[in-house]
């Protein structure tokens, strides 16, 4: 099932919490909504759901306009950070809750239902666990347990709202892989939202980035990782290091000097320069780098991590080394970055 | 070094970081139970006591006065039409407050609560304002033949009155602190709002609405002021058990008074009998952890 979101806004109370968000998500893809809390990713979601109604813009679900339909009527399924399993029946009652409650022509028997309870127990790994409630599984297990729920209805679309969220670290790696390999068993369009981009680069075809109720950028993970479009997605998406430069006649420079790096943009303005720790050489001596002062160095796992003042203490970067490389015993180190961005100030 | 060097020491012993001395243990326990001797049992066995004075059989026949036989239906049948008038109520205005937002949601919870605020006198009174003689409705009542006052309809809406914030306040923080992730659950699952309401929400608070209107009845058999203003005491018509006690008490038919007081101390023992009991069936399965 395809699904367009056009030119979505939604208001609560005076602010806007969605504002002209358009996305256009194919059939079978599995999409990230990724973004800090307050973006609006949580909102965009419920949205598509049909729990929330937009003030403006509408949901097409193919060539449907759901925008107007109840939460019933879009058959979607819906996953909730805190699993919502119902405590008083058991898992396979919990399962079987959406077949139960359809209208009696359309609905299936008790015996039937249960069968489809247990088959889908088995896609989720928990066989044998039918009679048991939620209050005796463990995060992990409701977690699988509420996904079987929703995968129960066959829904059109499958919608996670920070699924591994209230899951410790372990849980999480094990139940994404296993939710990508769900996906890639049932097929189906899937949009889950979340705030851990190692979870978003990890599971999803393509991310969406979300940042004060708007979309940054839409792309894979390559795509948004390498050609980061906004100073936003870049210091949001990994590690990243930034200092203020200006633009004259497409050099780069910091202060008073240049930095030996040239942009296609012949625009002479101000500007924020943008390089990953990682991604840099170091050299023995320059004209036209970066240089700087050594202020601390750390180890971090596999590398050291260098906290440098390049022309005075207000400008500070931090780059990686290999934690034995002899610069790490320096007091002052010059490098060039080997891919980075600088994002022009429009005055 | 033998072992006889080491002095000889009382043996230490460790106690949990949330247990008091055993001192200290028996004394708030001795507290705890004089008090309820004192406030509780004392003036229920009192009652009983001083119903059996003359034997039983000057009990049982002091309730068998057509009188007393006619305050015990009454009250009964005040609580059958009040409780589950205030049920449905209670569970609307919690359901409403507890999983929606709307303008005056502060103003509906204060006035759920008026009735606690204000003494029953005042509400019988207000009764009286409204349906009395000379009064607003007075004239519709007249042509429509309807006498509220001074008779059983006037008695069940001050109970109503008096008793409408039970059910509601027993749910109102329970819902709250549930919140509405459930109900948007079975809704997702294309459940209709009546499915979700019986099949996710009221087994969630089955608990706190059985409380909730064990209480409402309590109060409903109980009530005293409100009543005693509107029902005009006739007897035989609109006097309930507690009115009855109070109008035996003054005729100095004590035997009779206490007789009637303590059935009403007794259908309140047989309700809380009946709370322990629906939760010794049916507690087991509220967290789920056996039966299967």
């Amino acid at each position: 099932m395809n699904l367009h979101i056009r030119g979505i806004r939604k208001d609560f109370d005076r602010f806007a919490a969605l504002d002209g968000v358009s996305l256009d998500i194919a059939s079978g893809e599995l999409i990230a909504l990724l973004g800090p809390s307050g973006s609006g990713k949580t909102t965009l979601l419920r949205l598509i759901a049909g729990l929330d109604f937009p003030t403006d813009g509408s949901v097409f679900f193919g060539e449907e306009d759901a925008s107007r339909k109840s939460v019933q009527e879009r058959n979607i399924g819906f996953v909730f950070q805190h699993y919502a399993l119902f405590r008083h029946m058991t898992v396979a009652e919990n399962i079987g809750f959406g077949l139960k409650v359809r209208p009696s022509r359309e609905r299936l028997s008790r015996t039937e239902i249960r069968a489809r309870a247990k088959k889908l127990l088995e896609l989720v790994q928990l066989p044998g666990l039918e009679n048991r409630y939620p209050a005796q599984l463990s995060g992990g297990q409701r977690q699988r347990v509420a996904l079987a729920r929703a995968l129960a209805v066959e829904p059109r679309i499958l919608l996670l709202d920070e699924p591994f969220g209230a899951l410790d670290a372990q849980v999480r790696r094990d139940l994404r892989r296993w939710l990508r390999d769900i996906h890639d068993t049932t097929g189906h369009t899937s949009v889950f939202v979340t705030h851990d981009q190692e979870e978003a680069l990890e599971l999803a075809d393509r991310l969406v980035v979300m940042n004060k109720g708007r979309i940054e950028q839409i792309g894979t993970a390559d795509e948004i990782y390498d050609e980061p479009v906004s100073p936003f997605v870049y210091s949001f998406i990994g590690e990243s290091s930034q200092l203020p430069v200006r633009i004259v006649n497409g050099e780069i420079w910091l202060e008073d000097r240049t930095i030996g790096l040239r942009t296609h943009d012949q625009s002479n303005s101000e500007g924020a320069f943008y390089f990953r720790p990682h991604d840099v050489d170091i050299l023995d001596g320059c004209g036209g780098c970066l240089a700087g002062t050594v202020l601390s160095s750390r180890r971090v796992a596999g590398t050291r991590r260098v906290e440098l003042a390049i022309g005075g203490p207000q400008h500070r970067v931090e780059i990686d080394l290999p934690a034995d490389h002899p610069a790490a015993t320096r007091s002052r180190i010059a490098f060039r970055p080997k891919h980075w961005k600088v994002f022009a100030e429009r005055s | 070094m033998s072992s006889k060097s080491v002095p000889p020491t009382a043996p230490i012993v460790f106690r949990d970081a949330t247990s008091e001395s055993p001192l200290l243990k028996a004394g708030l326990i001795a507290v705890a139970a004089v008090f309820l001797a004192l406030v509780l049992f004392l003036p229920l066995a009192a009652v009983f006591s001083e119903a059996l004075r003359r034997g039983p059989t000057a009990a049982l026949a002091a309730l068998s006065e057509a009188d007393a036989l006619a305050a015990i239906r009454l009250t009964v049948t005040v609580a059958l039409i009040s409780v589950p008038l205030n049920l449905v109520f209670g569970v609307s205005a919690a359901w409403a407050i507890a999983k929606f937002d709307f303008k005056g949601k502060t103003f509906l919870i204060t006035l759920i609560d008026l009735p606690f605020s204000v003494s029953p006198v005042i509400a019988g009174l207000v009764y009286i304002l409204l349906f009395g003689t000379g009064s607003l409705f007075a004239p519709y009542m007249q042509s429509a033949g309807v006498q509220i006052l001074f008779a059983v309809p006037g008695v069940v809406l001050a109970t109503i009155f008096v008793t409408f914030p039970f059910v509601a306040r027993e749910l109102i923080p329970l819902m709250q602190d549930q919140g509405t992730g459930d109900e948007e659950a079975a809704l997702s699952l294309g459940a209709s709002g009546w499915q979700t309401f019986r099949l996710v929400t009221l087994p969630n608070i089955k608990w706190g609405l059985l409380y909730g209107v064990l209480l409402c009845n309590a109060r409903a058999m109980g009530e005293f002021g409100a009543v005693s203003v509107v029902s005009g005491r006739l007897r035989g018509e609109t006097v309930t058990m507690p009115l009855q006690v109070e109008i035996l008490y003054n005729e100095y038919n004590f035997v009779a008074a206490f007789a009637v007081a303590s059935v009403l101390a007794l259908l309140a023992l047989l309700t809380l009998g009946l709370k322990a009991l629906l939760e010794q069936v049916y507690g087991r399965n509220h967290t789920g952890s056996s039966k299967h």
